[in-house]
C-alpha cells in the first residue's frame, strides 16, 4: 500500500457519518435509545477537528489518539466501542501496513470490541459486519467487494434478535429492524476501502 | 480517607444524585462518595470523562467500587478503568449490582473500614444472578 492519506480518510469518515446521521439515528430510535446518529456525528466532527495533528503521527500512534478522542466524544456505548476498535487497530499494526498486518490488526480489534461489549457474532451488533469484512480481508477481496460484504452484513442484522445492548431489552420485537452500530460500520468499512483503495 | 471510595453511575444525573443523596443520608460522611450521569449535552447517556474524574474524586488508597444501572454505564466504567491504567486501575471494580440499595449497601460495609473486596462482596450478593 502506499502512503495513506490519514487526514483525507478522516475527512472523508466524518463527512459520510454526517450525511447519514439522521439515517443512523432513525435506525437507533427503532430500537435502542436513538442518539446514534447524533452521538456519532458528535465523535467524528471531534476526530475532524483535530485531523492535522492526528495525520502527523505515526499510524499506529494516529489510530490510537482517535479511538481515545471516540471513546471521550463519541458518548453512550458507542464510545467505548468504537474507541477500542481503533485503539486495538493501532495497538497492532505495523507502521506500514501491508494487507497482512492490516488483516491481523483487525482480527485482534475484533476481539477487544468483544471483549468490551461481551458480545459475540449473532447477537444484532457491530460484530456482525467486522467479522464477515475480516474473513474478507483475509481472503483477498478487493475494497469494494469488502464494502458490498459489509453492506450486506448490516443488513443481515434486520431478522436477528438482539441480545446485547439497549435493544435486547426489547426482545422479540428487536427483529426486523437493522442495527445501528451495524449499519454504521459498514459505512466506515466503505470510506475506508475507497480511501486504501485509492493509495494502493 | 482509607474507606473505600463509592462511585455512582447512572444514565440520568437525577438517578445518580439521588442515589448519592441517599448514601450521604444513611451512611454519612465515612465514605469518599462521586456521582455521575447524563451524556455532558444535556441528554440522558454516560460518558467516559466524567466517570474519570469521578474516580479521581472518589478516590481511595483502599480503592473504589462504582456501581452502574444499564449496560453502556458498565461499559463506559470499565472503559474509564482502563484509561486510567495501571497501579491505581487494579483496585478499581464495577460491581454487578442494583445501582441504588448496591450503593447504599457497598457504602454501608466501606463505613466500617471494610475491604475493597468486602465491599463489592456486599454488593453482588443484591444481584439477581
Amino acid at each position: 500500500m502506499a502512503a495513506l492519506n490519514l487526514a483525507g480518510l478522516i475527512a472523508a469518515a466524518a463527512d459520510m457519518i454526517a450525511a447519514h446521521a439522521e439515517e443512523l439515528t432513525a435506525l437507533d430510535q427503532a430500537i435502542g435509545d436513538g442518539d446514534h446518529g447524533l452521538n456519532m456525528k458528535r465523535g467524528f466532527e471531534a476526530v475532524r477537528a483535530e485531523a492535522e495533528a492526528f495525520s502527523a503521527k505515526p499510524l499506529p500512534e494516529a489510530l490510537k489518539a482517535i479511538g481515545t478522542k471516540l471513546v471521550m466524544t463519541v458518548g453512550g456505548a458507542s464510545g467505548p466501542l468504537f474507541g477500542t476498535l481503533f485503539l486495538a487497530i493501532g495497538k497492532e499494526i505495523s507502521p506500514h501496513p501491508d494487507r497482512a498486518s492490516l488483516t491481523a490488526a483487525f482480527g485482534k480489534a475484533i476481539e477487544a470490541v468483544a471483549a468490551r461489549g461481551k458480545s459475540q457474532v449473532g447477537q444484532k451488533t457491530m460484530l456482525d459486519v467486522l467479522q464477515p469484512v475480516h474473513d474478507a480481508l483475509a481472503r483477498g477481496k478487493t475494497a469494494a467487494e469488502i464494502a458490498d460484504i459489509a453492506d450486506a452484513a448490516a443488513k443481515a442484522t434486520v431478522p436477528m434478535k438482539a441480545l446485547r445492548g439497549r435493544a435486547s431489552f426489547l426482545g422479540d420485537r428487536s427483529i426486523g429492524h437493522m442495527d445501528a452500530g451495524a449499519r454504521s460500520t459498514a459505512l466506515l468499512v466503505r470510506t475506508v476501502g475507497q480511501a486504501i483503495g485509492e493509495s494502493a | 480517607m482509607s474507606n473505600v471510595g463509592i462511585v455512582i453511575v447512572s444514565h440520568s444525573p437525577l438517578v445518580a444524585e439521588g442515589t448519592a443523596d441517599m448514601v450521604r443520608q444513611m451512611v454519612g460522611d465515612e465514605v469518599p462518595l462521586a456521582w455521575c450521569g447524563g451524556n455532558g449535552h444535556g441528554g440522558l447517556g454516560t460518558n467516559v470523562e466524567a466517570i474519570m474524574s469521578a474516580i479521581d474524586k472518589a478516590w481511595s488508597e483502599a480503592g473504589v467500587a462504582i456501581l452502574v444501572d444499564l449496560g453502556g454505564a458498565e461499559t463506559n466504567s470499565e472503559m474509564a478503568v482502563e484509561m486510567i491504567g495501571e497501579p491505581r486501575a487494579q483496585k478499581i471494580i464495577v460491581c454487578n449490582a442494583p445501582i441504588v440499595e448496591g450503593a447504599v449497601m457497598a457504602a454501608t460495609e466501606a463505613s466500617g473500614g471494610a475491604s475493597l473486596r468486602e465491599v463489592v462482596a456486599t454488593a453482588h450478593e443484591l444481584s439477581p444472578s
